[in-house]
């Protein structure tokens, strides 16, 4: 009974494509399995809009919104209808056709992320072989309609916060990359479905996932930080800073195109989310043995809530970074300690089992941290501040 | 499935639009940019006969194609760099006005 | 000739004529990525899904950020484009365009009238196993092209290293 609950989902697309035609049924598959993913995430994110609101309102003693339905919890329907209804301004001087095509390329970027995770247990839009590589391709796309955003705006304000986001995704991306070797590395494919395979087992009630291991702790604590700094939220949210360059690359535009670029930026935290919990939190596979009778995609949908919750959390305690933290952090803490992190999961896969490798990988990571986190510490002093900037 | 020569004819295409777009441009970034493409075409021959020559197990076209690409963005980088430096002496990025050796 | 290989060879063909001949560099830069994911689309209907997710990530998501970078920072703020067909310049336009279309000719007629091409046959089967892509991929680059590898390595190290300091403005120069 348990088995057919997990693959409920999986048995109603069958049972759906028996209706089809022989000769549509590709077509009809991937409809049915791509249908699904544009209803759930959007409505993820309404929900999450209100549950932020709500949470930051709480960590910053005030009420969220609570005045549309029970508690507030209306709010999302209140504001699509707004967004739905409000003018749509282009700035006279702004490039239309770029300006136009920013939000949709930057929402189907965000979505064409979706296809390689696998939600459940035999859920997943596609399992390509080079799946991690797809992902990390299609997530570089989400730069160039950053780029078309703040250019096309011929804003100045858009335009710097374009270029400051389009430096923070490069600089970010390669350790969110790197994190992600470890992983890839152990489960000797780039498959997303044979990555959460390798998870799935137990010794004792305890599960065999990547986040177990020195080597996966660390990678999984870099890849949050950098999935924070690629989604472009607080602390790393230069591109927007409000209280700056007030809105970064989407400020030209309102109406249901500003609700376009916030629902790609939400689609595209949810998406490295669940890679995150992929490559490192088992997927859909449940924490303890005990708990596998809960079906697989509740599992999925819970972690990406706990990761959602601490996004929230971060991002209402702790203060914006400066533009030079920011990069020396990515390449002077994040890029080493990347590497070094490779070299743990290489001295893991090669030592015998024990206590010795668990010490060696341990002092392997930890150490560099430390070093690395003094390193940054004493270089404080700064002198005479001089400015580099294009001609 | 389309025929070995349609491949190599788009690639053809590619390459001349590519020494096209880098004889006649005047702007240094661009001139890059088509060498780029002419990279490219080099790469979709590459892959084209791997793919229908007789022995695609081996996989050299494609490995091939992963150091071309490796050594197109090695180039884009460098090339783009010395642009600026260009930019920064002549004040302009014009190829035809880069014509003097000192400065 | 399939419908679909026929739409992402125009679609790549347009996109970098576009790129070549439009006025405005950014406009050029970004029809060059509408090209550059074309051809990554020919690449994998040719089946070769590493080197067509590659070419995304490096082309689309490096080469043509670093284009627009470039573009940035050489264009003055509110300079009006230059149009690119004026009379002056028609001489350079038609040598150009000549010397282009002398090589596409010597190129369509070597490739038509090549006996070694096979013309008509159908693509050898893929080895088909679930993973073999990427594993033999890997393979071959830690066992047979290893030393290209390495070089490869090297020769990237050298380019980060040689972007820098040229592109970097003299200590001097400094305001």
């Amino acid at each position: 009974m348990p088995a057919t609950v997990d693959q409920i989902f999986v048995i109603c697309k069958h049972w759906l494509l028996g209706f089809a035609p022989a000769g549509v049924q590709p077509i009809f598959s991937a409809l049915l399995s791509v249908v699904p993913i544009l209803v759930v995430f959007p409505l993820l994110f309404a929900i999450t809009t209100v549950l932020e609101r709500k949470g930051l309102g709480r960590i910053q003693n005030r009420y969220g919104p609570n005045r549309v339905g029970p508690c507030g919890f209306f709010q999302p329907i209140a504001d699509g209808i707004k967004s739905l209804t409000k003018e749509d301004v282009v700035p006279a001087t702004a490039d239309r056709v770029a300006h136009f095509l920013a939000p949709l390329l930057l929402v189907a970027a965000a979505f064409l992320a979706y296809a390689v995770l696998p939600i459940g247990r035999n859920m997943v839009v596609a399992n390509l072989n080079a799946g991690v590589l797809f992902f990390f391709a299609v997530g570089s796309m989400v730069e160039l309609a950053v780029f078309m955003a703040g250019w096309a705006s011929r804003s100045k304000y858009s335009l710097l916060g374009a270029m400051r986001a389009i430096a923070q995704m490069i600089s970010y991306e390669v350790p969110l990359v790197l994190a992600s070797v470890v992983v890839i590395m152990a489960a000797g494919s780039l498959s997303t479905v044979a990555i959460v395979n390798a998870q799935v087992g137990y010794t004792g009630i305890w599960p065999h996932w990547f986040v177990f291991t020195p080597w996966g702790f660390a990678g999984f604590v870099l890849f949050m930080i950098a999935a924070t700094a690629e989604s472009n939220r607080s602390p790393f949210d230069l591109p927007e800073g409000e209280s700056e360059i007030i809105a970064g690359y989407y400020i030209e535009y309102s109406g249901f195109k500003f609700a376009l670029f916030f629902l790609g930026e939400y689609l595209g935290m949810f998406a490295t989310s669940g890679m995150a919990i992929t490559l490192f939190l088992g997927g859909w596979a449940a924490p303890f043995s005990f708990l596998t009778w809960i079906p697989s995609y509740v599992w999925f949908f819970a972690k990406l809530l706990t990761l959602i919750a601490g996004f929230i959390w971060i991002r209402g305690t702790l203060p914006r970074l400066r533009m030079d933290q920011l990069m020396s952090f990515a390449w002077k803490f994040m890029l080493p300690m990347t590497l070094l992190n490779i070299f743990a999961a290489g001295v893991w896969h090669f030592m015998p089992a024990g206590y010795a490798r668990w010490l060696a990988c341990i002092a392997l990571v930890v150490a560099p941290f430390l070093l690395l986190g003094r390193g940054l510490q004493q270089e404080k002093k700064s002198g005479i501040r001089s400015y580099r900037f294009a001609e | 499935m389309s025929s070995l020569t349609d491949y190599l004819l788009v690639s053809a295409l590619l390459f001349s639009i590519g020494l096209a777009g880098a004889l006649t441009r005047r702007n240094a970034i661009l001139v890059l940019i088509g060498i780029e493409l002419m990279l490219n075409a080099a790469n979709l021959n590459f892959l084209a006969f791997w793919r229908y020559g007789p022995n695609p197990a081996a996989l050299t076209g494609v490995l091939f194609a992963i150091f071309s690409i490796s050594i197109a963005a090695a180039e884009a980088a460098v090339g783009l760099g010395i642009i600026l430096a260009a930019h920064r002496h002549f004040k302009t990025t014009d190829v035809n006005q880069m014509n003097a050796l000192k400065g | 000739m399939t419908v679909s290989f026929f739409i992402l060879a125009a679609l790549t063909i347009a996109g970098t004529v576009a790129a070549m001949s439009l006025r405005n560099l950014v406009h050029c830069v970004l029809a060059l990525t509408l090209g550059f994911a074309g051809l990554a689309a020919l690449y994998l209907q040719l089946g070769a899904q590493f080197v067509g997710f590659t070419q995304i990530l490096v082309y689309v998501g490096a080469v043509a950020i670093l284009a627009m970078f470039a573009i940035m920072m050489t264009q003055r703020a509110g300079a009006v484009a230059q149009p690119v067909f004026t009379p002056s310049r028609m001489p350079g336009w038609i040598a150009g365009g000549m010397i282009a279309s002398a090589v596409f000719a010597v190129l369509a007629w070597a490739i038509h009238s090549s006996a070694a091409l096979p013309k008509t046959l159908p693509p050898q089967a893929l080895p088909s196993q679930a993973d073999a892509g990427v594993r033999a991929i890997g393979n071959a680059l830690m066992h047979r092209f290893v030393l290209p590898l390495e070089i490869m390595g090297l020769l990237l190290t050298a380019a980060l290293i040689g972007a820098v300091l040229v592109a970097m403005q003299e200590q001097q120069e400094m305001p």
